[in-house]
């Protein structure tokens, strides 16, 4: 209990160091092409929190992010890497397009959770997948969750090109989202949608999950010791199942929150990567909840101002993925080093590191 | 008769140059995978690869050039995956997610820059072909083995050589001990750190070769995002194939036929789906790591820093 609850400042260093030398090696590598530095991030600011319309959109980006970030970190928790958010996503977006487009006449407040529901269980079984190829055949699921997100992909795509593809067939994408079925606006100005208290309410339930209920105690003893935790009687390959259903299921919501929220139909590859930065949300966040809120605000930003960055000041948006991928490799660097104590590097730390007590903790 | 027999040469000649990045990649990763490294930053280093390549074909205005800029570029990227993941001992698998983040963003944004934004890409120099003396003229093998571009060969070649270095060689016995048992490798004197350097850094080599491939050899210019998949196709093939360079070579024209299929639909605009060819090497992986198709047997110490214990 005193270590859970003890705010450790080495792990909270590791994030912002490693964010803001992200940004010095982003300003140089601006600075190289010959654009301005300083330029680029004024318009970064304006884009990502300048008005009511740029701050609204950061949160739009932030919301699928949530999802997709606490679906790596409950599998995460429970000893699984799941690279397949990307997939349990466009799953979930599969089936809340089924249930979107269909049930005229059904009213708002049964027709949006109905769908919402669906997005949830098209992810779950997704991520079901993998966890039932995990313990009844032992395949990895690193592997596993790859090869599926490559497969749902290509499904999306079959569907909106054939079956259901909106008539008079021009456009690869499907009918539009019945409006019974649409998450509302929540901020007038801006395409903010109620898409985010569904991001703010998975948040909640990720901390209850795994500080309060006995499964989510559970599931963190498998995810350390999965040995350990059979012999103590705990079924970790039930857990396994069950934690890969919720987790492919909350990856499924951010294929819910994207169609239902902004898209308004299904469109092939409607997702931009958010299974994928999911993974650096979560690194970044710490695993925990509030970090993860945090992480994926600023990821939003990141991706809401680099429109505004390309636009006013030339440079391309794709440097906002150089700056997500160096932030992953130094936070994961980071804590690695802090883990495993390297004997050159270590030396180095030792200047910047405040006078600790070497507890040899190996995490 | 006739045409069924063309059409079934041209898609085999077409699987032969599809086939080849894949297989260039998933050499690659043979040689990282026996030595316990589970590199998914393929697929990015691939990209890189591909734009390195068009870009130094470009510059040199000589394909060749272009190639070797390509390996050279990636066995950097290499080194910096093997620096993270084997000294600093940093999580493989999301260190090779960053990298295929990072490889989007500096192939993209180094794209706009060099090659502008609007303009059509510039024609770059590609491979050739070569048509083997007497050989190319055998019916109907002649054109379909012995005619084909010139990188083919090259990769063709790469199996036997990884065959044998595997398994007749020491260097390869000692790649294969450090992949299954670092911890006795070690003490039997073999040097784990400096084996899972070199072959991360010469498997990143061929994996940006084979990225180059598609920007010179399959086509004559750089798109974003081009490698779209391939890299993973590659980890699958070497799972499928069993982690051996014949088993990978048979999974890379199986997976490349599928490749040379759909474009094919794609290109006469049929309204098969053409997405489910797609999904084949996938569906066949899975199968294959669940141990319903033949028994996949990885190296033991897969995906694992080695920790010197001193």
């Amino acid at each position: 209990m005193p270590a859970d609850t003890k705010i450790d400042i080495k792990k909270i260093a590791i994030p912002i160091f490693s964010v803001l030398v992200s940004f010095i090696l982003g300003g140089i590598i601006i600075k190289m092409m010959g654009l301005s530095p300083s330029t680029a991030f004024k318009a970064l600011m304006q884009g990502g929190i300048g008005n009511i319309n740029a701050l609204g959109e950061t949160f739009v980006k932030a919301t699928p992010l949530v999802f997709t970030a606490l679906s790596y970190a409950f599998a995460y928790k429970a000893g699984l890497i799941n690279i397949g958010a990307e997939g349990q996503l466009y799953m979930g977006g599969f089936l809340a397009t089924l249930v979107g487009t269909n049930f005229q006449g059904l009213p708002m407040y049964i027709h949006l959770p109905l769908a919402i529901i669906a997005a949830f269980i098209g992810g779950g079984l997704w991520g079901l997948v993998v966890a039932w190829l995990k313990v009844r055949f032992n395949a990895n699921e690193i592997i596993t969750t790859v090869m599926l997100n490559y497969i749902a992909m290509n499904w999306i795509s079959y569907l909106v090109t054939g079956p259901m593809k909106a008539p008079p067939g021009n456009y690869p994408q499907s009918k539009d989202i019945l409006s019974t079925a649409l998450l509302p606006n929540i901020l007038p100005g801006s395409r903010l949608h109620l898409g985010l208290l569904l991001a703010v309410l998975m948040l909640i339930f990720y901390y209850i999950f795994f500080k309060k209920t006995k499964t989510g105690y559970e599931t963190r003893i498998v995810g350390r010791n999965r040995k350990a935790a059979d012999y103590a009687g705990m079924k970790s390959k039930k857990l396994s199942l069950l934690i890969m259903f919720i987790a492919g299921g909350v990856a499924g919501l951010a294929g819910a929150s994207e169609i239902l929220g902004i898209q308004g139909r299904m469109i092939e590859g409607f997702s931009p990567g958010y299974g994928f930065d999911g993974i650096a949300v979560a690194l970044l966040g710490l695993n925990s909840s509030f970090g993860i809120g945090l992480s994926a605000i600023f990821f939003g930003f990141l991706r809401s101002g680099g429109n505004m960055m390309q636009m006013l000041a030339q440079v391309p948006v794709s440097v906002i993925s150089i700056i997500t991928g160096l932030v992953i490799i130094f936070v994961i660097a980071g804590q690695a080093i802090s883990n495993n104590r390297i004997a050159g590097l270590q030396k180095i730390i030792d200047l910047f590191k405040r006078s600790e007590p070497n507890n040899g903790k190996h995490s | 008769m006739e045409n069924i027999l063309n059409l079934i040469q041209n898609l085999l000649i077409a699987d032969f140059r599809t086939a080849t990045p894949i297989l260039l990649a998933g050499i690659g990763l043979i040689y990282m995978y026996r030595a316990g490294i589970v590199n998914i930053g393929v697929e990015g280093t691939m990209l890189i690869g591909a734009f390195a390549g068009s870009y130094g074909a470009y510059i040199f205005n000589n394909v060749w050039m272009g190639i070797l800029v390509a390996g050279i570029v990636g066995g950097i990227v290499g080194a910096i995956f093997a620096f993270l993941i084997i000294t600093i001992k940093a999580d493989q698998i999301v260190t090779g997610v960053a990298i295929n983040i990072l490889a989007i963003g500096l192939t993209t944004t180094l794209n706009r820059i060099l090659f502008g934004v609007n303009t059509s890409p510039p024609e770059i120099p590609s491979i050739g072909k070569i048509s083997l003396p007497y050989l190319s003229e055998i019916p109907f093998i002649g054109r379909l083995l012995f005619n084909q571009l010139s990188m083919v060969y090259l990769a063709l070649l790469l199996v036997p050589i990884t065959y044998y270095i595997f398994y007749k060689t020491t260097i390869g016995l000692k790649i294969r001990a450090v992949g299954d048992h670092p911890k006795a490798a070690d003490t039997a004197g073999v040097n784990v750190f400096k084996v899972r350097y070199w072959t991360t850094i010469f498997g990143s080599m061929l994996a940006g070769i084979g990225g180059a491939f598609l920007s010179t050899g399959i086509l004559s210019f750089f798109t974003e995002d081009m490698v779209a998949g391939r890299g993973f196709i590659a980890l699958a093939a070497v799972i499928f194939g069993n982690w051996n360079p014949w088993g990978v070579l048979g999974a890379s024209l199986l997976f490349g036929f599928g490749d040379a299929i759909q474009i094919r639909i794609q290109a006469m605009g049929s309204n098969i789906p053409y997405q489910f060819l797609i999904m084949v090497p996938y569906l066949l992986t899975i199968t294959a790591l669940a141990g319903l198709v033949g028994k996949v047997n990885p190296p033991k110490a897969s995906a694992e820093p080695y920790i010197k214990e001193e």
